[in-house]
């Protein structure tokens, strides 16, 4: 569905100064596929979905998304994707039907099967009490759902969302997901999305792509990326005297590792922490260790930013 | 759970020109028929004008005019109705900027071109509206009108307005990261252009090298132009000049704005 080869993007912003924002991206993406782009701010993801969109065209390198590439055939691209940018596509000024049926009718459909889609499309997103409603009286929730409705009009195959929940409340975010994810499986869509909420990439992409100074860092589920780059955390507290005991035992433990004492706790990074942590106790006990409390803290995919980059997402803009 | 009607490929239709300017231009109309209150508010503005510059007018320059003070000043408020409205419009294509409107329309199927030439020949409709009320609310009073003049006079307006207007949304594209500079250009040339065409003042009476700067402006030939049309007089040279002046107004203005929505995206 889409594939780049070393796709590179340059700002000029002055004579002295370029700006490289995406460095030799390479990405497969196959049919059906729900991919999340995740980084920090700055980091490139706007700017390749731009450049897949049709938006701007890359500096060097090739893209090639629903079997057109962007940069030589752009209105090919055009005419299968569906697009949600970070701003609202409805019009301010408009009325929230009038825009749902012109999209409809800008791709090509004819006047009645554009009112019926646009019909559809408010029933699915939970519009139709607003179709005669302006854009600009609707509230921030039921505004980028009208966004994704207007993307989806044309029933793309493929599908972009950039930062599709962004500046919504958790109640509007599970909801907009709601609705996306039921779309996609009516659709068969492919969906290619940005965020930088990370339990966002976390829960609801199949894939997750890191990206970091325009450059591609990992790319795999989320549950392979935190195994293989953060793992779980065990976290013991004892009494000081046992402490050195206590480290001891935990080193023996299998594919232990980052184990740090500090004060009166314990911290392990281990692979299986549900599995680790039984073990350990006993262990402990068995050599007449006390414990006092024991966690299991299970990684976020900032943990594997961290341990990609040695920054955290947060503070990486 | 609504079943879907449509699927991708079936919309993967030809695309024409027309069409897409037809779609763009009806999408940029709704907003202004879906809402007749500032429409109405709108159309009255230049009345609103009329009332309070024409008196002025009369009463100082009345001299010169005689009774035709109206029929010489009636053309001047639509020409610059026609100035007012198309050279501020690029603003709604600002705003379209930063809500991100703009962004999803580049994304679709419609050709750039037909962006920028829907929303110039937008400009006609209002246009027209505003200048059948003005001329309607005239012509009991003291204004002759002539049909056949008038509408060629109109026809002239709406294809300069379609030139300005072109050049108001080419300035809203290159401003759009500064959108403030937006107001600080229209200002800066919208009052010589309005006082060196002559259009509130004759400029018989002033200084020499206004006369001369008049000569320079594509306004001029157009307010003249105006002014013998709704005399009645169609077959003159000052309504060859204005019609050059409209339609070279009009190309260039369209082909600096094609240019710049070409680049718009970046």
């Amino acid at each position: 569905m889409i594939s780049t080869r070393a796709l590179t993007r340059d700002f000029v912003v002055s004579r002295t100064e370029t700006v490289h924002a995406v460095r030799g991206i390479s990405l497969d993406v196959e049919p059906g596929e729900l991919v999340a782009v995740l980084g920090p701010n700055g980091a490139g993801k706007t700017t390749t979905l731009r450049m897949l969109t049709t938006l701007i065209t890359p500096t060097a390198g090739t893209a090639t998304v629903a079997g057109y590439d962007v940069t030589t055939q752009p209105s090919q691209v055009r005419r299968r994707i569906g697009y949600v940018g970070q701003g609202n596509g409805a019009g301010h000024t408009q009325r929230v039907g009038d825009e749902l049926h012109g999209q409809g009718v800008i791709y090509g459909l004819d006047r009645r099967a554009a009112k019926q889609r646009a019909g559809e499309l408010l029933d699915a997103l939970e519009l139709r009490e607003l179709a005669q409603r302006k854009v600009s009286e609707l509230s921030g929730g039921q505004r980028r759902r009208l966004d994704v409705a207007m993307g989806l009009v044309h029933a793309p195959s493929l599908l972009f969302l950039d930062e599709p929940s962004t500046g919504l409340d958790p109640q509007n975010r599970a909801n907009l997901w709601d609705h996306i994810l039921r779309m996609r499986e009516e659709h068969a869509m492919t969906i290619v999305l940005t965020t930088h909420y990370l339990d966002e990439a976390d829960t609801m992409a199949e894939r997750v792509v890191v990206v970091d100074h325009g450059e591609v860092i990992a790319d795999d589920t989320a549950s392979a990326l935190k195994a293989r780059l953060a793992g779980d955390r065990l976290a013991l507290t004892v009494a000081p005297d046992h402490l050195s005991r206590l480290t001891v035992l935990a080193e023996k433990l299998p594919g232990a590792r980052e184990v740090v004492a500090v004060g009166d706790e314990l911290s392990i990074r281990v692979a299986d922490g549900p599995a680790a942590l039984p073990e350990l106790i006993a262990a402990a006990q068995h050599d007449g260790v006390p414990i006092a409390s024991a966690q299991v803290h299970r990684p976020t995919l900032d943990d594997v930013f961290l341990n990609l980059t040695g920054r955290n997402l947060r503070e990486a803009a | 759970m609504t079943t879907l009607t449509v699927s991708g490929p079936a919309l993967v239709v030809d695309r024409h020109l027309l069409r897409d300017i037809r779609i763009v231009m009806t999408r940029e109309l709704k907003p202004v028929l879906r809402d007749p209150f500032s429409l109405l508010f709108g159309m009255i503005q230049p009345l609103v004008f009329l009332a309070l510059f024409g008196p002025l007018l009369s009463g100082s320059m009345g001299g010169t005019f005689g009774a035709g003070v109206w029929q010489w000043f009636v053309p001047s408020i639509l020409v610059m109705t026609t100035l007012f409205g198309t050279s501020t419009t690029g603003a709604n294509l600002l705003f379209e900027f930063q809500t991100g409107a703009h962004e999803r329309m580049l994304v679709t199927p419609l050709s750039r071109s037909s962006l920028l030439i829907g929303r110039a020949l937008k400009e006609m409709v209002p246009l027209f509206g505003q200048a059948v009320i003005v001329i309607a609310v005239m012509t009991p009073f003291a204004f002759d009108l002539h049909v056949g003049g008038a509408l060629v006079g109109l026809a002239l307006l709406a294809v300069f307005g379609v030139g300005l207007g072109s050049f108001s949304y080419a300035l809203a594209i290159a401003v759009r990261k500064q959108d403030w500079m937006f107001w600080v250009v229209q200002q800066t040339f919208l009052f010589p252009l309005m006082i060196l065409s002559g259009m509130l003042l004759p400029l018989e009476t002033g200084p020499g090298w206004m006369r001369v700067a008049s000569k320079f402006n594509p306004l001029s030939y157009l307010v003249d132009a105006e002014r013998t049309l709704f005399s009645g007089d169609v077959w003159s040279s000052a309504v060859l000049w204005g019609l050059v002046a409209a339609i070279v107004t009009a190309a260039l203005g369209l082909t600096v704005g094609i240019r710049a929505m070409l680049r718009s995206a970046a």
